[in-house]
């Protein structure tokens, strides 16, 4: 797939939505995103303790552990969604690009850090204005440009010759597992330099899994990509490094191969070989 | 193995069945008790309008006199007050209401959330009656001596706002109503808000929408079902609202341009005047404009889940 050179030129001519042109992804020496420290807290409840990771460009990251590890409210801390969630509190910092994300404007920062989630969540809206909403609200595209760019969403995430006959009807009308390759297509059609896959194939059929793996696969050659899931074996299959939290602690950082096959520590061990969690 | 279960499900089964049929019929009568109802309330409705339909035809729908002395009954003027002070009263209340039910669904803090709501709430139980009086001591004065003469100098150019400031007529009759429907508007509103899934607005956030993109342009859309029937319960409490109207409209059977001018409401005219229509062809004739008022609604609430329907066949089914 000749993915790359179509979107790379893109995100440097994109404007944001305040007219001023978005600042040129600058070739920088640290990783694409750096987490330092992070504690993160819902109300009194401590979820994250001290985390620190950092996620390399062009890298499929995947984050494993048991339920309630913390893996997916580390996540939503990256693009910074969890600030909806009341009394909650991060402390330590996270760098996109060097950048505190907290320091950036945070519509901007979710545009550049898409996110795909748990559940299927189109829109109640035509298969067409759930792609063209991020392309809107980003101001992103004119009319005409609108078709063109929904339908290359669309390809990106192998769903246009499911679809292409059927654009204006509901979104509601497709599968769950293309409900969720829609809302793929959705997160990248605004060209996201990083996408968050929160436990995308939870609630999928092993067909629609395989898509959404290989998928994976292609994106990493146009963004930084990082997954929460639950299965090990698709950690195994779809990431270059992986990382096991336990009780909200990173336990351990390596490349995905090394850490499947040669845990350092004991309790990654005990997760990856069935004996807890 | 399977013999004693054959023995034991008949008594099961027998015992089972016995409260069923019992539940089921009295489930039944009482369901059949709505129809039951409804259809007495037409035949009265429609026996009772007899000698009137019969002197005057579809004359009455479309007749503009009501003169009891000489027996002239026209339903024109009563329908005409009834549906403009009803769409007074949404073309205020809808606005104002969403607003309401967005910040408090939305944007306010929970505890100042709860309190509002539930003030809201308490607004809407107050009955009408206490709004009619409220009207007559706040709103009427206030329409006279400054909406009134405000609206006459800035926009006295159209029609709609010229004569008299009196006070009392079709606006004072939206405004009263409109402030007793904004309590429904914003309870039923909120809720349908406050029900639309975390995951849409999540969606929205990380696509890089702000606050308020979120909430207008996915939120109200996903709740636009609730919302629709918050502005249709509001209709319904307007179209039949008649103490309060009573008291403001200026019960005047005259079709009128101008809403400040005094008017007259269906609901009104029959309040007023039932206990004191002697004769058979008066009596029918206010027992007629019931069977308006009634179809009104029933015609009202077809035209809305039509609306209902059309708008939620395209693009936006719920699975």
């Amino acid at each position: 797939m000749s993915t790359v050179p179509d979107y790379a030129p893109e995100s440097k001519t994109a404007q944001d939505r305040k007219g001023a042109p978005l600042p040129t992804p600058t070739p920088a020496p640290g990783p694409k995103l750096r987490a330092t420290n992070v504690n993160f807290f819902y109300g009194t409840f401590q979820a994250l303790y001290d985390i620190s990771l950092d996620m390399q460009e062009h890298l499929v990251t995947a984050l494993i552990g048991p339920s309630g590890c913390g893996k997916s409210t580390f996540l939503r801390n990256l693009n910074r969604i969890n600030d909806t969630v009341r009394n909650s509190r991060m402390e330590g910092k996270i760098l996109l690009d060097n950048e505190d994300v907290r320091e950036v404007d945070v519509t901007n920062l979710r545009r550049r850090v898409g996110m795909v989630f748990q559940r299927p969540n189109p829109f109640p809206k035509s298969i067409f204005e759930n792609i063209a909403y991020g392309l809107k609200i980003n101001g992103m595209a004119k009319r005409s440009e609108m078709r063109d760019k929904v339908e290359r969403s669309l390809r990106r995430a192998a769903l246009w010759d499911e679809v292409k006959d059927k654009l204006h009807e509901s979104a509601y009308a497709l599968s769950g597992g293309q409900q969720q390759r829609l809302c793929i297509a959705r997160a990248l059609a605004v060209n996201p330099e990083v996408l968050l896959l929160d436990e995308p194939c939870s609630a999928l059929d092993p067909v629609s899994t395989a898509k959404i793996e290989e998928l994976m696969l292609q994106l990493r050659s146009s963004c930084t990509v990082a997954i929460v899931t639950h299965n090990m074996q698709q950690a195994a299959r779809v990431s270059d490094v992986t990382a096991f939290l336990l009780e909200g602690k990173l336990i351990e950082c390596r490349p995905t191969a090394q850490l499947f096959t040669n845990p350092a520590d004991p309790r990654t061990e005990a997760y990856i070989t069935g004996r807890f969690g | 193995m399977a013999t004693p279960l054959v023995v034991e499900t008949p008594v099961i089964r027998r015992q089972t069945q016995a409260g069923d049929i019992v539940a089921r019929w009295v489930v039944t009568v009482f369901a059949a008790s709505i129809l039951f109802v409804t259809a007495l309330l037409v035949y009265q409705l429609w026996t009772g309008s007899a000698p009137s339909r019969l002197k005057s035809g579809f004359g009455f729908l479309t007749s503009t006199q009501w003169n009891p002395v000489t027996e002239e009954f026209g339903a024109l003027p009563f329908i005409y007050g009834t549906v403009l002070t009803s769409v007074l009263a949404l073309l205020i209340s809808v606005p104002l209401g969403l607003g309401a039910a967005i910040y408090l669904a939305e944007l306010a803090p929970a505890r100042l959330s709860d309190a509002l709501t539930f003030l809201v709430e308490l607004l809407a139980a107050i009955p009408s009656v206490i709004y009619g009086v409220l009207a007559i001591f706040a709103v009427v004065p206030l329409m006279r001596s400054h909406v009134e003469p405000f609206l006459k100098s800035s926009l006295g150019f159209l029609p709609l706002f010229k004569g008299p400031s009196l006070g009392v007529g079709f606006l004072t009759a939206g405004v009263v109503l409109s402030i007793m429907t904004v309590p429904y508007i914003v309870s039923v509103s909120r809720e349908s808000l406050l029900a639309v899934p975390r995951e849409q607005r999540e969606a929205a956030l990380a696509l890089g929408a702000t606050r308020w993109e979120m909430v207008w342009q996915v939120v109200v859309p996903y709740a636009k079902l609730g919302i629709f029937g918050s502005i249709f319960l509001s209709l319904a409490r307007a179209l039949g609202e008649t103490m309060a109207v009573t008291m403001v409209i200026g019960n005047d059977p005259k079709i009128r341009a101008s809403l400040l001018a005094p008017g007259y409401s269906i609901a009104a005219v029959i309040a007023n005047e039932f206990s004191e229509a002697t004769g058979a062809t008066y009596q029918a004739a206010l027992v007629e404009l019931g069977l308006i008022l009634f179809v009104l609604t029933i015609i009202i609430n077809a035209v809305a889940r039509l609306m209902i329907a059309a708008t939620t066949r395209k693009g936006s089914k719920r699975s």
